[in-house]
């Protein structure tokens, strides 16, 4: 069910991800202030922006599941905040290389950016720890939904919170005051955040895809094991290997 | 595209290099990790799916044969 169109999907983001690299590449100006180390823009900035909406849609699909019981909701928030905490971990990496590169410096702990962004981070890693020791699956998803809308609220908060501090550290570079990006780079950032959104997607279809193939084949298992009417028990699972 | 690419600028490959091709890498790797988790996975529940298939048609075959040695006494 989850498999549905996802080849043309992966056909779309390996499409966009290629005019993506052309264009950071090949067509984008050089910073006139970084230089080539400006580059990393293009993939560090689509991938905490992914990261952090996908943080509030897994709270999105936990409000759902909440409401509606349906544990498919579940299954959807938990795989975007896996997809987003992996994306973090990808922020995080590539900020650091950045930051080594602009400021000397792999981290700089007086800077609320990247700071808050770790907490945010940390905050979910501390979601599979959570969410894996209850072993009831119906209180686990219960569980899990409530950490993730609390969670998913704070992202914008911390976010907003961030833009109102004074730092003249980390650049703003969609503000208006100094002008803003021009158009060609721009136009590259919006075609690198469409490549990375539309990885963001296929990644988790893919994760959801296996997922439900597993439930699946749990569930033949579980037919299969059952002894057949007017027959003796055969259970499967031991001979099986 | 092409002509865009016709025209693009060269690569200036100074120090700025190493860190950009070392950002653009770590992203790589990660989604090959990724992927390469995933593809174990499949490969698991691939087996899986054999052996159950492979046990599914074994008792399939072991109830035709029930029935058949339960004709063949009816018969007799």
């Amino acid at each position: 069910m989850y498999g549905k169109g996802l080849r043309p999907l992966s056909i779309a983001t390996v499409v966009a991800i290629a005019a993506a690299l052309s264009l950071v590449f090949f067509y984008a100006p050089l910073d006139a202030d970084q230089g080539f180390i400006q580059k990393i823009f293009y993939l560090h900035v689509p991938l905490a922006i992914t990261a952090l909406i996908g943080f509030v849609v897994g709270g999105v699909f936990a409000i759902f599941h909440l409401r509606s019981g349906d544990r498919r909701w579940d299954a959807w928030s938990y795989v975007c905040i896996h997809m987003s905490v992996i994306f973090g971990v990808a922020v995080l990496i590539t900020g650091s290389i950045w930051a080594k590169a602009s400021w000397g410096h792999w981290w700089v702990w007086d800077e609320p950016t990247l700071v808050s962004f770790l907490i945010v981070f940390l905050m979910y890693a501390t979601y599979y720890p959570f969410r894996y020791a209850i072993e009831d699956p119906e209180r686990q998803a219960r569980y899990a939904s409530v950490f993730a809308v609390t969670a998913g609220a704070f992202v914008p908060l911390n976010f907003m919170a961030v833009r109102m501090a004074q730092s003249l550290v980390h650049p703003r570079t969609f503000g208006t005051a100094n002008g803003g990006l021009p158009g060609s780079m721009m136009l590259t950032f919006l075609v690198c955040l469409a490549a990375v959104a539309l990885l963001w997607l296929t990644l988790i279809k893919l994760e959801l895809t296996a997922k439900s193939t597993s439930g699946q084949l749990k569930r033949l298992r579980r037919a299969l094991d059952a002894p057949p009417r007017g027959a003796g028990s055969s259970r499967i699972a031991p001979e099986v290997s | 595209m092409l002509s865009l690419l016709a025209g693009a600028p060269a690569l200036p490959l100074d120090e700025a290099g190493k860190y950009v091709a070392g950002a653009y890498v770590v992203f790589l790797v990660l989604i090959v990790v990724y992927v390469a988790i995933m593809a174990g996975k499949l490969q698991r529940m691939e087996r899986e799916l054999r052996e159950l298939a492979g046990f599914a048609e074994s008792r399939t075959n072991g109830a035709a044969a029930g029935s058949d040695r339960e004709e063949v006494s009816a018969d007799v």
